[in-house]
């Protein structure tokens, strides 16, 4: 890794590295539970409305149990994320002292969706046996605008680090504040429509795998049937529509970015036309190991066939980023999506055409599969997008290292957070693992366990 | 009041209702924790489950409305307060992150092994987070914060005030949940349970009380600024605490326990607002001032525009929520209790 080395040449501050490695960790970690406070409220809903419209005793069966997952998964997204909110000023002090006014309102503003999410998430859980149904459906609404509302204001501040605007710097100094601008940058439209479609993408590609999994075991009954269909359906239409909304966000990479729409395609040097470069790795500076489609590049990157793609070689070289963790991480996700989008696609035709396409184990086998792959495309996404920034936090204004913190203690605090983020996500295995096995058991309500026998209430 | 004192009022109206309902949701914590082997503690922790599992979520906000509020008004004090108080900001966070995640898992585990195991977690994380908490406001009230950032890692917030700080936000917490628990309890009809938890909420009162006024001493020499405001324009709150925590121990043992909710959120509201007062016109005591902390115009404007949403957005559902789940006698109830 040259990149490493290089960075521990110069003096940069002591916490860099560490500070960058747990950011990657708990914004990695939190981001698909993220997903789902964004996607699952309306996939619930879904299934809740037609147990509550058609009176169907297994949607609403279903429903009741996925909001009772939804608390878990709910639950530790809410303190993950409050983690981050801590992380902001505790690893990158250089970032929200000079710049906490400019970026800062539109956390404001998600705050308030959190809170509206939290309060409806509250009223939703209780309201189970308690409420009018149809009043009780009718609260996931909010949560689920909520969840839209939250993250297009998150977005925004990624958005702004990427493509920055409503500030002026003047002799080191910030001035000319406009919180709104960033709040309603024209580079946040885009950047959102990604992260909401690749939010259903994951929620419903997660979803529907536990319940292909459940069919593969021989649990093929309505109930496994309307648990995968649901959840698939929202995945399918995200994972068809998402490369497109991919590639028109992709083409604005070569006005704005172009240092990392360079490390995206792996161009050293600017061609015209640009080939597409499937795999390959940077290896002294040289391009390695690929496979070169001709022109594809220009395609992909500028939507021409014969447009230019700039190469590294117009950045200088203090401002490169780490090109092979971007350019292995985008391609990662764009084969994925590429992958996933075919697949549905190849499902529904069968379906259309009257086969049954759950009854081939392969099939089943493919959507368990697409959970993960989601998954990974989703991390993946945010690898290429967040290491391809670099070495910037705030684009050509602010240099992570100026971000970052001089505490010489992050080791320490990143090996905390890792061992904490590797002790929830086994406990929330372990705890949703036995929530399914006592669900199968015919155990419906899950009575909480704080004694040998059950307290009445 | 000017644009930034607006803005640093509505910072502290978050502090305050944190202080207020996520304190009273982490002080179950203490209840939890001391409330015996899994046969004899069974009916407390159903209690705290039963009283806080709707709501914890939605006080927990008041947490991120502080920071977001503070990192966009007054930015440049708070990477100061990061730098310096890592520390404590560290392990506050640990507490908050574990307390959340082990209440959750606690509900709905398989086994009473894993059901005491993450109950630990959750009581004893309950207590890690509002003590740290404490010691962060005891170091920005002592003056050890300095306005540039990196002060003393340590001592920061290990001294008299921080650690007196981080005490009295254990107890109130404390005192605040027993109230709350015991008149959920005995609004449930669980007699039994009700009298223990009034039994040990009085000894909590009494210990936090007798803690509040003792910090006093300590606090008038370690940090004299915070002392003068105390002594001087917040002397009123001060006494106003202190009769009304009296007030609540009296309603509690005469089984008035609305009228104690009510006093005890008087008592551990007046502490919390006499602090803020206390420090007024310091943002970061002695080192700069909420004026000279603002940041850009614009966005305490659009702050307070955010401010004026959540009164009109937030405010509305909170209240449904609190009376649907704190005082359902007032809730529409179709089946009563069934499935959960």
């Amino acid at each position: 890794m040259p990149d490493l080395l290089l960075g521990a040449l110069t003096a940069d501050p002591a916490g860099l590295l560490p500070a960058r490695e747990q950011m990657a960790v708990s914004l990695g970690w939190h981001i698909v539970l993220a997903c789902f406070g964004v996607a699952f409220p309306t996939m619930i809903f879904v299934v809740h409305r037609r147990g509550v419209v058609r009176d169907d005793a297994v949607a609403l069966r279903l429903a009741r149990r996925w909001s009772k997952v939804a608390a878990v998964l709910f639950a530790i997204g809410a303190v993950s994320g409050t983690v981050l909110s801590f992380e902001m000023g505790l690893l990158w002090p250089g970032l929200m002292g000079p710049y906490g006014d400019v970026l800062g309102l539109p956390f404001a503003f998600e705050g308030l969706s959190f809170f509206v999410e939290a309060i409806f998430l509250g009223l939703y859980l209780y309201g189970w046996d308690r409420m009018p149904p149809r009043r009780h459906l009718l609260l996931l609404l909010p949560m689920a605008v909520a969840g839209i509302v939250g993250s297009y204001c998150v977005i925004s501040v990624n958005a702004w680090m990427n493509m920055p605007t409503g500030f002026r710097v003047v002799d080191g100094q910030v001035t000319d504040v406009d919180p709104w601008a960033v709040l309603f940058s024209s580079g946040t439209v885009l950047s959102f429509a990604h992260m909401w479609v690749g939010a259903f993408m994951v929620v419903g590609f997660v979803v529907a795998a536990v319940y292909a999994a459940g069919m593969l075991r021989g649990r093929r009954d309505d109930h496994h049937r309307l648990g995968f269909t649901v959840p698939f359906g929202f995945a399918s239409v995200a994972a068809v529509v998402q490369p497109v909304i991919g590639h028109v966000l992709g083409m604005r990479l070569g006005e704005t970015q172009p240092a990392k729409l360079a490390a995206f395609e792996l161009a050293t040097t600017t061609e015209q036309p640009a080939p597409l470069r499937m795999g390959g790795l940077l290896v002294d500076g040289d391009p390695r190991f690929y496979l070169a489609i001709p022109r594809w590049g220009s395609f992909i990157a500028r939507g021409s066939f014969r447009k230019p793609v700039a190469g590294l070689d117009t950045v200088p070289r203090e401002d490169w980023p780490p090109v092979n963790v971007t350019h292995v991480a985008f391609q990662t996700m764009v084969g994925i999506g590429t992958l996933l989008a075919v697949a549905v696609v190849v499902f529904w035709i069968a379906r259309w055409r009257g086969r049954d396409p759950l009854a081939h184990r392969p099939v089943l086998l493919g959507a368990v599969l697409a959970g993960p792959l989601a998954v990974l495309a989703l991390e993946s996404g945010w690898v290429a997008t967040e290491v391809g920034r670099q070495p910037w936090t705030v684009w050509h204004v602010l240099r992570t290292p100026d971000a970052a913190t001089d505490n010489p203690g992050i080791w320490w605090s990143f090996a905390g957070a890792c061992l904490l983020y590797l002790g929830m996500t086994v406990a929330a295995y372990v705890v949703l693992r036995s929530m399914a096995r006592r669900w199968r058991a015919g155990e419906e309500h899950l009575p909480s366990p704080y004694g040998p026998e059950e307290v009445p209430r | 009041m000017s644009l930034p004192e607006l803005v640093a009022a509505a910072l502290f109206a978050g502090v305050l209702a944190y202080g207020l309902f996520g304190g009273a949701d982490f002080g179950t914590g203490w209840f939890d924790l001391t409330a015996g082997g899994s046969a004899r503690g069974a009916a407390v922790r159903t209690q705290v489950d039963e009283s806080i599992g709707p709501v914890w979520e939605a006080n927990h906000v008041w947490l991120v409305y502080v920071l977001v509020t503070w990192w966009t008004g007054f930015p440049e004090t708070f990477a100061a307060a990061t730098t310096t108080l890592f520390v404590p900001f560290l392990l506050a966070l640990l507490g908050i992150v574990l307390r959340g995640a082990a209440f959750a898992f606690r509900k709905y585990s398989g086994t009473l092994g894993q059901a005491r195991v993450f109950g630990a977690v959750f009581a004893a994380s309950s207590l890690l987070a509002p003590f740290f908490l404490g010691t962060i406001a005891g170091a920005i009230a002592s003056g050890r914060v300095p306005a540039e950032g990196y002060g003393d890692r340590w001592h920061s917030w290990l001294n008299a005030t921080s650690l007196f700080g981080g005490a009295i936000a254990v107890g109130t917490c404390a005192f605040l949940a027993g109230v709350f628990l015991t008149a959920d309890a005995a609004r449930a009809g669980r007699v039994a349970l009700a009298r223990t938890l009034r039994r040990r909420t009085v000894g909590v009162g009494v210990a936090t009380g007798a803690l509040v006024f003792a910090a006093l001493v300590p606090i008038l020499h370690d940090a004299p600024t915070l002392a003068d405001g105390l002594t001087g324009r917040a002397a009123p709150l001060v006494a106003l605490s202190g009769l009304a925590g009296v007030a609540t121990l009296v309603l509690l043992v005469r089984h008035r326990y609305a009228a104690a909710r009510v006093a005890a959120v008087l008592a551990v509201g007046s502490v919390l607002l006499g602090w803020g007062l206390g420090q007024y016109p310091w943002l970061l005591v002695d080192e700069v001032t909420i004026e000279q902390g603002a940041g850009a115009r614009a966005t305490l404007v659009g702050l307070l525009v955010a401010v004026g949403l959540a009164v009109v957005v937030v405010l509305p559902p909170l209240v449904w929520l609190f009376r649907s789940t704190q005082w359902p006698a007032t809730a529409e109830i179709t089946d009563h209790g069934a499935g959960r």
